[in-house]
């Protein structure tokens, strides 16, 4: 069965120049103007579905968060109660997600950004396949389809054959005080991938079996006395997972003669350890869609980290997600000035697999 | 347009294998006993095997009588799914194998042939050999061809094996670990790479089409072996500053190969020599009008400079006035890549086509390919859901272009795979997607080449444009096709899995004996 949530508020700031919808920002594009958009684009997604799989049944949150524009769409609609009353709030998200688990939906579609995102994962992580609709503001996370409508042709899919691949996706979203985007982790996305491309290449599954080759690998080669930063994200996770040790995911990590000496390091902590047992190797992922290499989710990765941490900077990342990536193109997006150039910008060598390696250039 | 297409349906048996057929007894030919006075005189006839190559059970072949085996192998014809139709197999150039070419080759000079006959005793045959050598150093502007290789991925290792040897007479082979090579070159080329145990570097394509200089500079160093590209890439895009990566690729100390996979739209344009190749390959399964055969029964033409000649398998053919000679291969050669000549029938016919052709008709056959790949450009892009790669590009491709059908995908839920499967339904063979990794979605590639007619080219692209409309009239109709054809979908999902997937009959029975 297919769970289906929609986040009324989502998306309504983008119009009125606000960056986000969370909370009591909701209240503040609406004084300014903003209608809803999340369930007329929710609705073209199910009424996709409605026409490919007529006669689905869907578990739907009550109301506005999905019954409704689910029966507009055609459907039979089983609704999950809503504890609450007045405007939806992230608990509410978050119950109905739980729920919609809890009752063995095979996949759970959302609609909303990448607040709706986090509050999913934060129900489900990983336990059931989510995939979103994108309606948010700006999206950082890379468990949304492109489109309402590549949403639709996706989720029809797997619901058709719900043995298709899924794939780890980052969950991003940006802190509100700060403005900066945090890794929140990773949800099971479909796997965008066409059917028949499982058996002849396989290609998530191809890169994950190369990335976690590549990472027992380098982390056969580390050097006792020599200081290693790894980066958040699932690829630099899979180095900490070969190395035994249980990593922060989320942020950066500190390594040394095969030990943890530093877990979710600040900033500070980052140049502290960098003082006392510099020099050091610094693994780095590729946040997937974006490419962006530095600036999104691992800000404590500052340009005077990275001036400490010198040349020897080893990127990593499976070689689908660097094939979708289009242009080909790594970006950093740091806030401090490093003086003149941008820390690793021109072309770097990214790993793959052991033994293959590709070049990409890093956007100043 | 629909009304003009053809109400093809393909042979439906629905018959038992043939090792269901038959019944005990049954035989094509029957042999008559031994008479007596034949068999006092040479004993039994099983006495005539050695005791030590007798089976101790017969075989378990199917019993069948003449005709019936006949009808097997007629109705298998009729299921075969391949040239049957219109192919435009693109980045693999399906060219028509002329009967002339069958014809000279089963002549006994070529078919009784043996590969240990004295060479006095096949001058003809290696008189074709080194013309043959002779014609493909009048393209390339190389010094010698060797056709052991049995494909193009052979001959591309094999060059990867040169590379070892050339590096390893320098003493460099230990730090020279690294060949470069293009994100839509042939996969043959990381993959023979890595397989000769370098390390691979894959450039990725860049704002023009093609990787840009820059990103070839960032990847040489004193590690580099060698850069190993196909130009025209699989995207029909001609990457201009060829001459100058072969310099830096140089000057950095490696090897250049060409793999001219997609050589069918420069031919007579361009030479690998020309460009300061060292080495390059043709793949006469493509380009010379002969048989494909999954990488065993084709040839990868390898051809080098001067320089690279002593690292050659041998034997190489050589001419002086008394006639041609096999000689066999230097102290540096790098060894067999194949039994004796190689496939030898294909290099005959190979020759009966360049010699049919001329260098004027291989010149014509190249810009034909171009422009009927460009024919096709403008037609094919005003069908609602088909898009090009790096659209924003202006220059002409070559003998083929990559398209998407992402946007059918998006509207439609009708994916490339889906297509494909529904254009056999009108006596199409299934088109050419795309190697990993797919860079544009949902992809194909169609190769007009420069043999099917302008008719053959047209119906195809009815077809497509009618399919098209089919998704987005009726996606299910699309989705579970094909629907007019030998057989229809097939579960795919016990590809990959060894328990299940069974290639002889024996492996049938032993891993699925419930069904039979």
């Amino acid at each position: 069965m297919l769970g289906v949530l929609v986040n009324p508020v989502a998306g309504m700031g983008g119009r009125v120049a606000l960056h986000g919808t969370d909370g009591v920002w909701a209240d503040r594009a609406r004084e300014r103007g903003a209608v809803p958009r999340a369930a007329r684009r929710a609705g073209q997604v199910l009424a996709q579905i409605a026409r490919s799989a007529p006669g689905t049944t869907v578990l739907a949150a009550a109301g506005e968060m999905g019954a409704d524009p689910a029966r507009a769409a055609g459907l039979t609609v089983e609704e999950v109660p809503r504890a609450g009353t007045g405007p939806t709030t992230a608990r509410d998200t978050q119950e109905a997600a739980r729920c919609m688990r809890d009752q063995g939906v095979e996949l759970l579609l959302f609609a909303g950004g990448d607040g709706t995102a986090r509050d999913v994962l934060a129900a489900v992580g990983t336990d059931v396949p989510v995939l979103g609709v994108p309606c948010g503001v700006k999206m950082h996370s890379a468990v949304f389809a492109t489109t309402p409508r590549a949403a639709g042709a996706l989720a029809a899919r797997f619901l058709a054959a719900p043995g298709l691949p899924v794939a780890e996706r980052e969950v991003v979203d940006v802190d509100p005080l700060s403005g900066s985007p945090v890794l929140h982790g990773s949800a099971l996305v479909p796997h965008a991938a066409d059917r028949l491309q499982r058996s002849k290449a396989g290609s998530a599954q191809d890169d994950d079996a190369a990335l976690d080759a590549l990472c027992r690998q380098l982390a056969g080669s580390l050097e006792p006395d020599r200081l290693y930063l790894v980066g958040p994200g699932t690829t630099t996770g899979r180095l900490l997972r070969a190395l035994g040790l249980d990593g922060s995911l989320r942020g950066v990590d500190a390594v040394r003669g095969g030990r943890l000496v530093g877990r979710d390091l600040t900033e500070r902590e980052l140049l502290g350890l960098l003082a006392a047992r510099g020099p050091a190797s610094l693994f780095l992922g590729v946040v997937g869609g974006q490419g962006f290499l530095l600036g999104r989710g691992n800000q404590q990765l500052s340009a005077e980290v990275l001036r400490l941490v010198g040349d020897d900077v080893v990127i990593l990342a499976g070689a689908s997600k660097l094939a979708a990536l289009d242009p080909p193109v790594l970006h950093v997006d740091l806030d401090d000035d490093a003086g003149p150039g941008t820390p690793l910008a021109g072309y770097r060598r990214v790993l793959t697999a052991p033994g293959t390696s590709t070049v990409l250039r890093v956007a100043g | 347009m629909s009304e003009q297409l053809r109400r093809y349906h393909a042979a439906v048996w629905d018959e038992p294998l043939v090792m269901e057929m038959g019944a005990p007894g049954r035989r094509g030919t029957r042999i008559p006993d031994t008479e007596p006075g034949i068999a006092q005189t040479v004993g039994p006839a099983e006495d005539l095997v050695p005791r030590g190559m007798r089976r101790a059970a017969p075989p378990a072949l199917p019993e069948l009588t003449e005709p019936e085996v006949q009808r097997h192998y007629l109705h298998l014809s009729q299921q075969t799914m391949g040239m049957m139709g219109i192919s435009l197999f693109g980045t693999c150039t399906m060219k028509y194998n002329p009967q002339l070419g069958e014809q000279v080759v089963a002549r006994p000079e070529v078919a009784e042939v043996h590969p240990h006959q004295h060479e006095s005793t096949m001058q003809g045959l290696l008189q074709v050999v080194h013309d043959f050598d002779l014609v493909l150093r009048e393209l390339s502007g190389m010094d010698r061809f060797v056709f052991q290789a049995g494909g193009g991925a052979d001959a591309a290792y094999l060059h990867a094996c040169l590379t070892r040897a050339y590096h390893a007479s320098r003493g460099e082979l230990g730090q020279r670990t690294e060949i470069i090579t293009t994100a839509q070159a042939h996969p043959c080329n990381p993959a023979t790479a890595a397989a000769a145990g370098f390390d691979v570097i894959t450039l990725p394509l860049e704002g023009d089409g093609y990787p840009s200089v820059a990103a070839l500079e960032a990847a040489l160093s004193d590690r580099t072996a060698a850069l190993m590209v196909n130009n025209p890439d699989d995207m029909g895009i001609y990457n201009p500053h060829i001459k100058r990566w072969v310099e830096l690729v140089h000057e950095a100390g490696g090897l250049c190969f060409y793999d001219h996979a997609n050589f069918n739209g420069v031919m007579t344009r361009i030479r690998a020599a020309d460009l300061g190749f060292d080495a390059c390959m043709f793949m006469l399964h493509k380009t010379f009008g002969v048989a494909k055969g999954g990488g065993g029964p084709a040839v990868g033409a390898y051809g080098c400079t001067a320089e690279l000649e002593r690292f050659l398998p041998g034997p190489l053919v050589t001419r002086d006035e008394e006639g041609y000679h096999l000689v066999e291969q230097g102290p540096e050669g790098v060894g067999r890549v194949r039994e004796f000549l190689g496939n030898v029938p294909q290099v005959v016919r190979a020759y009966a086509w360049a010699r049919a052709m001329g260098a004027a008709g291989m010149r014509e056959a190249a810009d034909i390919s171009v422009l009927a790949n460009n024919y096709m450009e403008q037609r094919l892009l005003r069908i609602p859901g088909v898009t090009k790669s790096q659209p924003h590009l202006t220059e002409r491709r070559l003998e083929m272009t990559r398209y998407s059908l992402g946007e059918l995908t998006e509207r439609t839920g009708v994916t490339a795979h889906d297509v494909q499967n529904r254009m056999v339904d009108f006596g199409i063979d299934a088109f050419w997607l795309s190697h990993e990794p797919w860079i544009v979605p949902e992809p194909f590639t169609p190769e007009a080449g420069e043999m099917w007619s302008k008719e053959d080219l047209d119906y195809w692209m009815d077809v497509l444009a009618h399919v098209c409309d089919e998704a987005h009239r009726d996606p299910d109709l699309v989705r579970t096709a094909p629907h007019r054809q030998v057989i229809g979908q097939l579960d795919g999902s016990a590809l990959d899995d060894p328990e299940r997937w069974a290639t002889t009959w024996r492996a049938h029975r032993r891993k699925r004996p419930a069904a039979g």
